[in-house]
């Protein structure tokens, strides 16, 4: 009884180091799809140069871990050039993430419109449709349905990875778990830290599926 | 005038000729039906007509103004997009596997081009849709989804809307080969009824009995070739090529 007591003691304090957590995950998903989308459109436009470009983008932030980009962010850009460097700790994470979450989400966006029947583009053509406009009022909003399910899923591993940024010492919900670890010298305090990374991810899920199910209704 | 003339025009994928020197030429309100065995070029000649093909060499002129003038591939004609779009719009088109925008409802899918392509005010490309959809027999239809359609529900709303385009011409590149035997009817009916108003029409088919009855001239292509050229009548019952008669006694 007591240690439910005391578990529940620390959630006040967790849920507070919460927000970071979760608004980091947030605004990083989003501004990831908006880069997802140009990487996406000139990994398939014809421009060789775009591709290429677009590619080694998508390679270099796949190919090195997260957390040494955050590092690279924080601590290292500001030495090549003082320009660069990034007072607030939240925002550098947020650019690492963004960038990285564009990369990932690249390749599924690009699969997701390349998903989509060949007819599609003909038939846009045929009516007249330039590439771009056809793209816009047809291919992509056709791929939105197909993305959501692992958009969903990016939204699920960013919240997760998110647990990384304790490591430049922002104040998110592994952060503060670990602080009240050494201060209780009580490692219970995963638990109660545990059920709310699921809690979140619990609504994610269920926001997803009920996106899935509003955008097929022309199925 | 002719509507079409296409002069010896050439296509090549990679070494494979799939179109060899075809000429044929189309005049205004003719119906012409293409018929042959598969692999013959058929299709990739009608895609050539509008641009969905890029043909490799040869001349496509459309209502006398040249669109292809092609050597090794390169246009000799230069047009601004615009240009080029405004001749290509002469032609609409239906395919084989209808390419209906799934996320657009019967009526959207008909006024989506005239309002962002022609940017004719959506009251008035609207009215011309539910017009077009009536005449295509699917007036109760018009708010539902593509996916909710028979296949020859969803060939009749993709005439509508190629045909909202106000197109000059329309190719139709076998447009009952997707469709249950039922319903191969009710979309050929609706293209009879589109050659009597006059509508010029090339139309690739495996329809033996439309081309008889419909078309004007029926043009047999083999291998690439324009093989024989001539009315119904010449065609079906006095083939003169060799493989015309083969094709024919395969198929009737």
């Amino acid at each position: 009884m007591d240690t439910l007591k005391e578990m529940a003691g620390w959630i006040p304090a967790l849920l507070q180091s919460t927000g970071i957590t979760l608004s980091l995950t947030i605004v990083s998903v989003i501004c990831g799809l908006i880069i997802s989308l140009f990487l996406a459109l000139g990994k398939i436009s014809k421009s060789k140069i775009l591709q290429k470009l677009c590619g080694a983008y998508i390679f270099f932030f796949r190919g090195t871990p997260l957390l040494m980009q955050i590092f690279f962010i924080y601590y290292a850009l500001p030495l090549i050039y003082s320009g660069f460097t990034i007072k607030s700790r939240f925002i550098a994470a947020w650019i690492a993430f963004s960038l990285n979450s564009g990369a990932y989400l690249a390749e599924i966006i690009r699969a997701a419109i390349q998903s989509i029947d060949k007819g599609q583009m003909e038939a846009s053509k045929a009516l007249g449709m330039g590439y771009g406009q056809a793209m816009r009022l047809i291919i992509i909003p056709q791929s939105i349905r197909r993305l959501i399910p692992p958009v969903g899923n990016e939204f699920i591993m960013v919240i997760k990875d998110t647990s990384l940024v304790s490591s430049i010492a922002l104040i998110d919900l592994m952060k503060r778990t670990s602080q009240i670890m050494s201060s209780s010298a009580s490692a219970l305090v995963y638990i109660p830290a545990m059920c709310i990374y699921l809690a979140i991810t619990a609504a994610f899920t269920y926001v997803f599926n009920s996106l899935e199910k509003k955008f097929s209704v022309y199925e | 005038m002719s509507m079409i003339k296409a002069e010896n025009v050439c296509k090549n994928f990679g070494d494979l000729e799939v179109l060899k020197d075809v000429n044929l030429t189309v005049e205004p309100g003719e119906v012409v039906c293409i018929i042959g065995p598969s692999g013959a070029g058929k299709s990739t000649f009608l895609r050539s007509l509008n641009h969905l093909e890029k043909i490799t060499g040869g001349k496509i002129t459309i209502e006398e103004k040249p669109l292809d003038d092609r050597i090794n591939g390169v246009n000799q004609i230069k047009l601004s997009s615009k240009e080029r779009t405004d001749i290509l719009l002469k032609m609409g088109m239906v395919f084989q596997r209808f390419n209906l925008f799934p996320h657009k409802t019967v009526l959207e899918n008909v006024m989506i081009a005239p309002v962002h392509v022609k940017k004719i005010d959506t009251d008035k490309a609207k009215k011309i849709a539910v017009d077009l959809i009536k005449r295509v027999g699917l007036a109760d239809k018009q708010d539902v989804y593509p996916s909710k359609l028979s296949g020859g529900q969803q060939q009749r709303v993709a005439i509508a809307r190629a045909l909202a385009m106000q197109p000059e011409i329309m190719l139709f590149d076998e447009p009952t080969s997707a469709l249950d035997p039922e319903l191969v009817g009710e979309v050929l009916n609706v293209m009879k009824q589109l050659a009597e108003e006059g509508m010029t029409m090339i139309v690739v088919t495996h329809e033996m009995g439309f081309a008889r009855e419909v078309a004007d001239r029926v043009v047999f292509m083999y291998d690439g070739r324009v093989a024989e050229i001539g009315t119904p009548a010449e065609i079906f019952t006095n083939p003169k090529n060799e493989r015309t008669r083969q094709f024919l006694q395969s198929v009737l």
